[in-house]
């Protein structure tokens, strides 16, 4: 039972900073119908400079987790700068043209991320300095630890935050009217450039949270970090329904825990045929599922159609 | 090959001849008064390890072995065949993917390298080696330990570190000797390297009377180990074995401390770096130990002058496979002097007559193409360092059908250590 409850717990922390980077990749895709492939380089840039600024301050005398929230926000407002200037360099002067020319700009803006943070950090990985208490807290007879439950909590609390945004705020309604039809919002008055620029800074803002979270929770950060994280969420974000923010949530969440008791239980239920390293395989077989019975994903229904 | 002859300028055909005539009047006597300048010849060294992606700091720590051992080649300015020889090294990026190494491969045997040295990883080095078994280009890999890339027949095929067999064999036994450990769970990567010596170790566990309890499996781009280390706690290991590299095997070492698994922790020579110690943080304890070939730097002759010269040129400790790739150029460029050639064709059947005092161990291959003897040393994390622990398994010039006995024989020896903890 213990080993259970402690599978649910790591796909729950997996599944948190999932459904995180996810939201930032189906909030493009609802207003601008694009897939925003830089958007895992965004995770790893928060995360490395989160990074650097906490390494900065770890020698002084401030408590770690200061030091640590200190590095966040940095790394939080740099993301923005970045989203920001992204979507003005690579997606503003093509947001007129054919679909496939923002998709090739939006993957050379990764391969230039990727290689820019490379000259930048080098190769090395970056290990995250200890300053966060590590040791376990014991649930059941499962742990878990301050970071996870961290993790845990605060992706809840801006998934939150954000639907109150969508939904409640005249921003929010700006958002969506946009997303509806960008053409009618204009003509409405909605400044549709500032909606889908700060779009764009917003997903931004939280990949950098993102990325601080995956590397204090696996102490671990690299120029690499960005690229099987941002496939997996995007994958999350599909399952949940592309575009639909509880839907990418739902997905982050769902994939976590598909994975967690995929590689815990799949090689006893296989009587040892199939073993853990089907755990990929189990996870994207259920997405090709869900996609035969559901093509829009799992909460896909309310995608409004483009016009 | 292409051989390239520089036109020197009028001074340094003057100086060169001087220094020619002065030191090998009697082995040119014919060439010196004909033509006063000594022609230059350009070897291409094809290097090939991953530059970038996960493994990028293993790679360029690789290239940087390779590029050390060739300017201090240059700066002795050999002379083989009668023309002075200038090393060139063709440095490719094979992302530790199959698939790019043998792309990269084509391109150097397109370039008529004389010779490659690598790749880095076992899945990358065994489909390239083909490629340059077909092209006749001799290959000495420093760090590809799959049996597989010898056992294939490539004439052309080398290395100088101990294979998958012999380390997975010295691993197992040492579990199951010194850890004295009878429940035993194992991970690997599913790479070539990281299945190859899980399969080995598996092999010499049972065979000296361990259990594997569980045998589970992440990829080499992985950071979350949750799910797998939470299956192998339910079945109460006493040995946690992982073959794959450092940066999946230190995050690993924090999530079971996470996890409170008191397991040890043991692996092979892909998780020997500081790298690991760096990941694994405050997790880095002294149940954690690891493998390597060969015997330890300091330990050799050579090997701390080969530390420090490193540290100067590139300003940053070695990772892990430098020194064998260092080697790799060293016994490369020892064979073309014995075959007095530069051409592989030539210089190829010199390579098995390799006896060489390398900073790694003193080389030899076996009729395969295997490191001869292929000692392993043990390695056990102590004040957040890799410490040197013992040297198990052959003598360094032991014969392949010698070691199959010697293990039996090698708990005995190595009891005494164990006891002192």
């Amino acid at each position: 039972m213990e080993i259970f409850l402690q599978q649910i717990i790591n796909g729950l922390t997996l599944g948190s900073i999932y459904a995180l980077v996810a939201l930032g990749y189906t909030m493009v895709y609802g207003i601008l119908g694009l897939i925003n492939f830089a958007h895992g380089e965004v995770v790893m840039v928060g995360a490395l400079v989160a990074l650097s600024v906490i390494k900065a301050l770890a020698a002084s005398a401030l408590p770690g987790p200061v030091v640590v929230l200190f590095g966040a926000l940095v790394a939080v407002v740099v993301c923005m700068l970045l989203g920001g200037a992204i979507e003005r360099v690579a997606y503003r002067p093509l947001r007129h043209a054919p679909r496939l020319a923002p998709l090739i700009t939006a993957i050379g803006i990764s391969i230039l991320l990727q290689q820019l943070a490379m000259l930048f950090w080098g190769r090395n990985y970056h290990a995250f300095p200890p300053i966060l208490p590590a040791s376990p807290h014991s649930v059941f007879g499962a742990s878990i630890t301050d970071v996870q439950i961290l993790v845990v909590v605060l992706a809840g609390l801006i998934m939150l935050g954000l639907t109150q945004l969508i939904n409640r705020t005249r921003m929010g309604r700006a958002m969506r009217a946009t997303a509806e039809n960008p053409a009618i919002a204009q003509l409405m008055g909605v400044d549709i450039n500032r909606v889908i620029a700060l779009t764009f800074v917003m997903g931004s803002a939280l990949a950098a949270v993102a990325g601080v979270m995956v590397s204090a929770n696996y102490g671990i950060a690299h120029y690499h970090m960005g690229f099987m994280l941002g496939l997996k969420a995007f994958t999350a974000a599909v399952l949940g329904g592309i575009g639909n923010l509880p839907g990418a949530m739902l997905g982050g969440l769902l994939l976590g825990l598909i994975e967690a008791l995929g590689a815990g239980y799949i090689g006893d239920l296989t009587g040892g045929f199939l073993g853990s390293h089907y755990q990929d395989v189990f996870a994207f077989a259920v997405l090709i599922l869900v996609l035969v019975f559901r093509p829009s994903g799992l909460m896909g229904e309310k995608v409004s159609e483009r016009a | 090959m292409k051989i390239q002859f520089k036109g020197l300028t009028v001074a340094m055909i003057a100086a060169l001849s001087v220094v020619a005539c002065g030191k090998k009047e009697e082995s040119q006597p014919a060439a010196a008064p004909a033509a006063p300048a000594v022609p230059e010849v350009v070897v291409k060294l094809g290097h090939v390890a991953p530059l970038t992606g996960p493994q990028g700091h293993l790679g360029k720590d690789n290239e940087n072995g390779a590029r050390l051992a060739v300017e201090e080649l240059n700066a002795k300015a050999l002379e083989i065949g009668g023309a002075k020889v200038k090393f060139e090294l063709l440095s490719e990026d094979d992302q530790a993917d199959p698939k790019q190494g043998t792309v990269v491969a084509q391109k150097l045997v397109d370039a008529k390298v004389n010779g490659v040295i690598g790749h880095l990883n076992s899945g990358t080095t065994i489909p390239a080696s083909k490629l340059y078994s077909d092209a006749g280009i001799p290959q000495i890999s420093g760090s590809a330990t799959n049996p597989k890339y010898t056992d294939q027949g490539f004439k052309t095929a080398f290395r100088v570190m101990a294979n998958d067999v012999q380390q997975g064999k010295v691993l197992g036994e040492f579990t199951t000797g010194n850890l004295k450990a009878k429940k035993i769970a194992i991970i690997d990567d599913r790479t070539a390297y990281g299945q190859g010596l899980a399969d080995e170790f598996e092999k010499a566990v049972k065979a000296s009377g361990g259990e594997i309890v569980a045998r589970e499996f992440t990829n080499d781009k992985a950071t979350d180990f949750a799910a797998i280390l939470t299956k192998i706690k339910g079945k109460k290991p006493e040995v946690v074995f992982y073959g794959g590299m450092d940066a999946q095997a230190g995050p690993m070492a924090k999530q079971l401390k996470t996890l409170g698994i008191k397991a040890k922790f043991l692996g092979g020579d892909g998780m020997c770096t500081p790298e690991f110690i760096k990941l694994a943080g405050d997790a880095a304890a002294d149940s954690q130990y690891c493998s390597l070939p060969g015997m330890p730097l300091d330990k050799l002759a050579g090997g701390a002058a080969f530390k420090e010269t490193f540290t100067k040129r590139f300003g940053g400790e070695i990772q892990l496979y430098a020194p064998y790739v260092y080697d790799a150029v060293m016994v490369m460029a020892d064979s073309m002097k014995r075959a007095n050639s530069v051409e592989p064709a030539k210089y190829l059947s010199e390579i098995p007559k390799t006896d060489y005092q390398g900073v790694t161990a003193k080389i030899g291959f076996d009729e395969k193409g295997d490191l001869k003897g292929g000692a392993i040393s043990l390695y056990q994390v102590k004040d957040a360092k890799w410490a040197y622990l013992e040297t198990l398994g052959g003598a360094p010039a032991a014969a392949p059908e010698a070691a199959a006995p010697a293990p039996a024989a090698a708990p005995a020896p190595v009891a005494a250590p164990a006891e002192k903890k």
